[in-house]
């Protein structure tokens, strides 16, 4: 029974190869891309996750259209904040990761099960996130048994907790967390959730250096997604504009956003 | 000191080719056909767990016939080999050639130097953008990779069942008139009719052209009466 291999794992798989390459210590950190603010936000029967484009290289603008938020299969999506490198490769094994094991297995992992292999993957990466090169992602995913959003965030040893309404992660998240904790509201639908995710994005660009806004001039808008029964899907640039230039109106007339709204 | 026996290798040949047919004309057969809106895949199998076709890729399918445990070896072989490929370098650049390429390798090899050959037939079949640039590769038990076109029957009546698709078969049929002709033909060279082969003992897969990405897709027991009964 020793040959007998209970994983449907294409990391483990990975690593039986000898593939996974090593990195070596790193001294100018300066010269490595990071990425920023990832807020998701639930709203009844699903989830919504949203990032800002800016990539910064020390105190530069390393890209200004950069993508920080991916699906990580049919019903779930993962946002990434920290050493862009890192973190873009971790997503695409994530990807291949569940791929994979719904291909063997002939159905997709369970909620909880996608979260965990995330854990593994990025405990995979300690060392290197204990010389300063951490990759933090926020993972949100449609949970069939219980229609409804969940939301996990992680730490850089691969710690995973479950996440309730709302969640930010990357430099700017301590801003949205805040403008999102003035605005959630649960049971709240679809077209709100997007709203107060983008106002958050607004709010972290404001107070954080390595967070972008929305670049009207340009067309360049935060990457919004949503995850419910439907499955994954991207939210048109044509509708983020519509929402942007009532969130810029408003802003006109009250630059610090929205007031808090209480019954 | 004991000397083995001396067999010709015309004999050991026979011998074990005639042990792998004998193996695999027991099982039911699989028909894997291309039609217009993309490559339809059918097997002749009541179980709703225990697949015979199966997605690999992208736009990457496997059928199969014989020992359920060597084919199921082959395509957790193939998943791995292909998502392996997709990893290193890029999606676009994972092959169903050059899956059947390895097939026919590992299948060669348990051909001549294994204990005994494998007893399994296979098909790859690759979606392309038009029906023209589709790829379905069969390989046989000992390695032998055959380049098919339209529809490839393999498994028990294999020879029987292309003939009789030789003869209704076309290239601009859609999904639905390419099941009712395949379930057709393997109704009745298996000796039943059609309506016996009814859905809940199909197993139906698609590898749809008109889908972005993952164009695989396993039918339902209602997907495959739709598509049966669609006028």
């Amino acid at each position: 029974m020793n040959n007998l291999s209970f994983s449907s794992s294409f990391f483990d798989y990975l690593n039986s190869q000898k593939f996974l390459p090593e990195i070596s210590k790193f001294t100018n950190k300066e010269h490595l891309v990071h990425g920023t603010t990832i807020v998701a936000v639930g709203f009844t029967g699903g989830v919504i996750m949203a990032g800002d484009r800016r990539a910064t290289m020390g105190n530069y603008v390393a890209q200004n259209d950069i993508e920080k938020v991916f699906p990580a299969d049919d019903y779930s999506a993962v946002g990434i904040a920290g050493s862009a490198g890192i973190a873009i490769e971790l997503v695409k094994l994530f990807q291949v990761e569940l791929e994979h094991y719904e291909k063997i297995e002939g159905m997709p992992l369970s909620v909880e099960g996608k979260a965990n292999r995330l854990s593994v993957l990025l405990r995979g990466n300690l060392g290197l996130a204990l010389e300063g090169l951490a990759a933090l992602p926020l993972f949100a995913a449609y949970d069939k048994n219980r229609d409804a959003g969940r939301v996990f965030s992680y730490d850089i040893t691969g710690g995973r907790y479950e996440e309730h309404d709302y969640y930010a992660v990357g430099s700017g998240s301590l801003f949205a967390r805040a403008s999102l904790k003035k605005m959630f509201e649960p049971g709240d639908n679809k077209n709100f959730a997007i709203k107060i995710a983008l106002e958050s994005i607004y709010d972290a660009a404001e107070e954080d250096s390595a967070t972008a806004g929305p670049d009207m001039a340009r067309n360049i808008y935060p990457v919004v997604v949503k995850v419910d029964k439907n499955g994954f899907e991207r939210i048109a640039e044509q509708e983020l504009a519509v929402i942007l230039n009532e969130i810029l109106d408003g802003r006109k007339s009250r630059p610090d956003g929205p007031i808090a709204r209480h019954k | 000191m004991s000397v083995p026996f001396y067999v010709s290798p015309d004999q050991l040949t026979r011998d074990r080719a005639d042990f792998a047919k004998k193996g695999i004309a027991r099982g039911r057969s699989v028909v894997v056909s291309q039609s217009a809106d993309g490559i339809l895949l059918v097997a002749d199998n009541p179980s709703k767990a225990l697949h015979k076709v199966s997605e690999i890729y992208d736009r990457i399918a496997f059928a199969a016939v014989g020992k359920y445990n060597e084919f199921e070896n082959l395509r957790v072989s193939g998943i791995r080999f292909s998502d392996m490929r997709g990893y290193a370098y890029d999606r676009s650049d994972v092959s169903a050639r050059s899956l059947a390429n390895a097939y026919a390798q590992t299948m060669g090899v348990a051909f001549t130097d294994a204990l005994k050959p494998l007893e399994v037939e296979l098909v790859v079949a690759q979606l392309g953008e038009r029906l023209a640039e589709d790829e379905i590769y069969r390989l046989t038990f000992d390695g032998s990779l055959a380049d098919e076109h339209g529809y490839v029957a393999i498994g028990g009546q294999a020879e029987e069942i292309n003939q009789a698709m030789g003869q209704t078969w076309k290239s601009s049929m859609n999904f639905s008139l390419a099941l009712k002709t395949t379930v057709d033909a393997l109704a009745n060279q298996s000796g039943l009719e059609a309506a016996d082969l009814d859905a809940l003992r199909l197993e139906v897969a698609i590898l749809d052209r008109n889908k972005k990405g993952r164009a695989f897709r396993r039918l339902s027991v209602e997907q495959i009466e739709d598509l049966l009964n669609k006028k």
